[in-house]
């Protein structure tokens, strides 16, 4: 029993009707339409963007309860979460279970989160354990690390992922490598998380892909969540790992809704999820490309193609014993990534492959990314710096002949 | 006194008992001493403590220890290096034993003690011993961390020593972040986070005390002003040179770092202030004999007049020594014994640890992930190994 995916994916913007004045989150202030469906189609360029074309998404493009998920639906209705809530819901029972978790960020306490992912648990957890910062990503990231040394198990929360730039000295020395140059003696159990990605005309500083310098650092995980289930499983699982996990969540994905399981559920950090099996061409991407590459699975497989998609989640290992398997069995491989061309995860991912598949494959790796371009503000340029569906049908056309 | 007697205990492992009764410190008494700080304090926003402090022969003498087998073991490194044992960089701590000695003297290891890169005196005061800490220098498989750290990063968990760092002024926010552990905990002890007159120049350490100081954490900011940051003259980098000022809303005191019984004092009373009333800076006015690390000569900056003048009016060793000698606690023979046997342990050391064995290739791999993770595929209760990934 298959739910079906509303895509809240034009209306963007957190939740909330507070005016937002700080420049920082420049975000323009739209009224929340309840499941305004965006559809893909109108994305290509050259035509034009028809918002209130209401189209249920059929239910094939994202099999999220079918096939080899743990959690089955079966058992118990399950309740409807939107992403925020789902990882608002696997915070608040981690934060439940374990008195060591506690939250920093800007924002967080008692404003709620800018996306309103710590919504009410100052309130029940009082303002040390969540804890509202200064805006100084530097230190507080560093001071998560320090009580992380002692055994807290603090989430340091970016606003959006480009601000920890400001923090990537204490995130590669101090986060990745403490647990090495101390011999062992120190555990790092933070979870670094925010929002990064492409969004709607926030402009260059505020559009980074972050996962693409993290990848190197020695010692830390990194995971990409893209749906309600996911983020709510891989949020847990973050927690309870004693590694630094990097959580990495996507601006526009924030109003997915979906039904998740009553039951407590935590997700594997290092697998990866099969969105739809297929038997010609294996796609690999994660977070937001995927809703972009089950449309274009769509009109695949009106066209006759039976692609296999697998939304990788863990960026760091990757998981190549779901990926080998999947390109053992199609030979032929599709990466859609939102990073950049040069140095992004699919660029890391086509080495991999090529290293540990070569023999399997019946055609060289094509790797879709974004251009290596900052993101511009103009809709219609932004457009463009993105993979869009029309370009992945053409790819895997090009490569299935 | 319980924590001399277990320091005293602790440093004297390897002597003979003989040895032990003969020098006289089992039998020093702990009969308070008071002696005046050769300077006073010069404090911001907060009254400074009295000049006099409260000592005991006993601590004066495990002063004068203390401070003899850190200087040795210095002075041992710089050899060390210069043979080829030791290599990348080697920051000294010769001329500041004071720092550590004092500040040892005024806590106890539940508190937390955070530095950057010139930390091999301060692993010693927290509890390490000379055999890890040469055979880290010389990266071998007994170094504190397994030789996989080198000279900037020596860490002691048990003894709440959180290390050792390259990064200059990182560890400030690190240090902000124990103290916010140990007010999370409620464990009422502080966190001293050291950093030098370099380092005070950093944005990352104002956000820190911004933060220290809005929710009360009890850290302690401590800057070793030993007037150098790396070759450059405090006077050059630093528009105000009063580090203790530079909190604007945090107290601050100024210590002569050189003596060890004042910053002792200091430390004493920011301790009790930090659990009070959240964090305090204190500037340690010290001086370094060495250049900045083993490949800085340390004279193209400096005078090496002012450097003798230093060691013979300042030093934090012969102060001790004239305090022992005037307050006829012990003899100038028994003092000099007690360098020698100082010496000698650090030799034995040093044998020891060029025993010991280089890190086994398998190490490389060890300690990258926790148990791991990262490589491995747990089930979603991380019990079942599912799978290893290639």
């Amino acid at each position: 029993m298959a739910a079906a995916l509303l895509h809240g994916v034009g209306s963007t913007t957190p939740l909330s009707s507070v005016n937002y004045n700080n420049s920082r989150r420049s975000l323009p202030e739209r009224k929340r339409a309840s499941f305004l469906i965006q559809c893909y189609g109108s994305l290509l360029p050259g035509s034009k963007i028809g918002i209130n074309r209401a189209a249920k998404l059929s239910t094939n493009a994202v099999t999220t309860k079918q096939d080899n998920v743990t959690a089955s639906t079966t058992s118990k209705p399950g309740h409807e979460l939107l992403l925020f809530e789902a990882l608002r819901e696997g915070l608040e029972e981690e934060m439940e279970r374990d008195p060591r978790v506690c939250v920093m960020g800007e924002d967080v306490g008692h404003y709620g989160g800018s996306y309103k992912v710590t919504k009410g648990l100052a309130d029940k957890y009082g303002d040390l354990r969540v804890l509202d910062t200064p805006i100084a990503e530097n230190s507080f990231t560093g001071m998560g690390i320090g009580a992380a040394m002692t055994g807290l198990r603090p989430i340091v929360e970016g606003m959006n992922m480009g601000f920890l730039l400001l923090a990537f000295n204490q995130i590669s020395n101090n986060c990745g490598m403490l647990h090495y140059t101390s011999g062992g003696q120190f555990e790092i159990p933070i979870v670094i998380r925010g929002p990064g990605g492409v969004g709607r005309q926030l402009g260059a500083e505020h559009s980074q892909r972050l996962e693409s310098y993290f990848q190197s650092i020695p010692g830390i995980q990194m995971v990409a969540c893209s749906t309600p289930y996911n983020a709510k499983g891989l949020m847990k699982a973050a927690i309870r790992s004693d590694n630094p996990v990097i959580l990495f969540e996507h601006v526009l994905l924030y109003n997915l809704k979906e039904r998740v399981p009553d039951e407590e559920y935590v997700l594997n950090l290092e697998e990866a999820e099969m969105v739809r099996m297929g038997e010609h061409v294996t796609i690999l991407t994660y977070s937001r490309m995927r809703y972009h590459v089950m449309q274009a699975a769509k009109t695949l497989v009106n066209k006759g193609y039976d692609p296999e998609v697998i939304d990788i989640r863990s960026l760091k290992p990757f998981d190549l014993h779901t990926i080998g398997n999947s390109v053992k069995k199609t030979h032929r491989v599709v990466i859609v990534e939102e990073c950049m061309r040069t140095g992004g995860i699919g660029a890391s991912l086509t080495a991999s492959i090529n290293e540990h598949f070569h023999d399997y494959l019946d055609a060289p790796i094509v790797c879709l990314s974004s251009q290596d371009v900052p993101t511009p503000y103009a809709g219609t340029l932004e457009d463009w710096t993105v993979v869009q569906p029309a370009q992945i049908v053409a790819t895997v056309e090009q490569l299935c002949q | 006194m319980a924590q001399l007697t277990r320091r005293a205990a602790a440093l004297n492992k390897s002597l003979p008992a003989a040895i032990l009764a003969a020098r006289g410190l089992a039998t020093a008494s702990t009969s308070p001493i008071t002696v005046e700080t050769s300077l006073p304090f010069t404090a911001h926003k907060i009254d400074p403590p009295s000049r006099s402090v409260e000592t005991s022969s006993q601590e004066l003498l495990t002063f004068f220890r203390d401070m003899a087998l850190m200087r040795r073991m210095e002075i041992a490194a710089d050899s060390l290096y210069k043979a080829k044992l030791i290599r990348g960089f080697c920051h000294l701590y010769d001329g500041q034993e004071a720092v550590c000695v004092g500040m040892e003297a005024a806590i106890n290891r539940k508190d937390c003690i955070i530095t950057a890169y010139r930390d091999h005196c301060i692993f010693l005061g927290r509890g390490g011993t000379l055999l890890e800490a040469f055979a880290e220098l010389m990266g071998r498989k007994d170094g504190c961390s397994k030789g996989k750290g080198g000279s900037m990063h020596f860490y002691k968990k048990e003894g709440g020593f959180y290390g050792g760092h390259g990064i200059v002024g990182a560890q400030v926010p690190l240090g902000c972040g124990l103290a916010f552990a140990q007010k999370y905990s409620k464990d009422e002890s502080v966190t001293f986070a050291m950093y030098g007159d370099g380092a005070a120049n950093q944005g990352q350490l104002f956000e820190a005390l911004n933060m220290a100081a809005l929710w009360d954490l009890p850290a302690i900011l401590v800057c070793e002003n030993n007037h150098y940051g790396m070759g450059t003259a405090e006077w050059r980098a630093a528009k105000s040179p009063a580090y203790y000022k530079r909190g604007d809303y945090v107290p601050g005191l100024k210590v002569d770092g050189m003596d060890a019984l004042a910053v002792k004092q200091a430390c004493k009373f920011a301790k009790e202030h930090a659990l009070k009333n959240g964090p305090i800076i204190l500037e340690m006015d010290t001086y370094r004999y060495h250049g900045h690390s083993m490949s800085d000569p340390g004279s193209t900056y400096r005078t090496r007049d002012e450097i003798s003048g230093v060691r013979q009016e300042r030093d934090p060793i012969e102060r001790i020594r004239k305090l022992v000698l005037a307050h006829d606690i012990a003899t100038e023979k028994e003092l000099k014994d007690t360098e020698k046997e100082v010496r000698k342990e650090v030799d034995e050391a040093i044998a020891q640890a060029k025993e010991s064995p280089m890190p086994d290739p398998s190490e490389l791999f060890t300690n990258v992930y926790v148990k791991g993770l990262g490589t491995e595929s747990f089930g979603a209760d991380r019990k079942e190994v599912r799978t290893v990934l290639p």
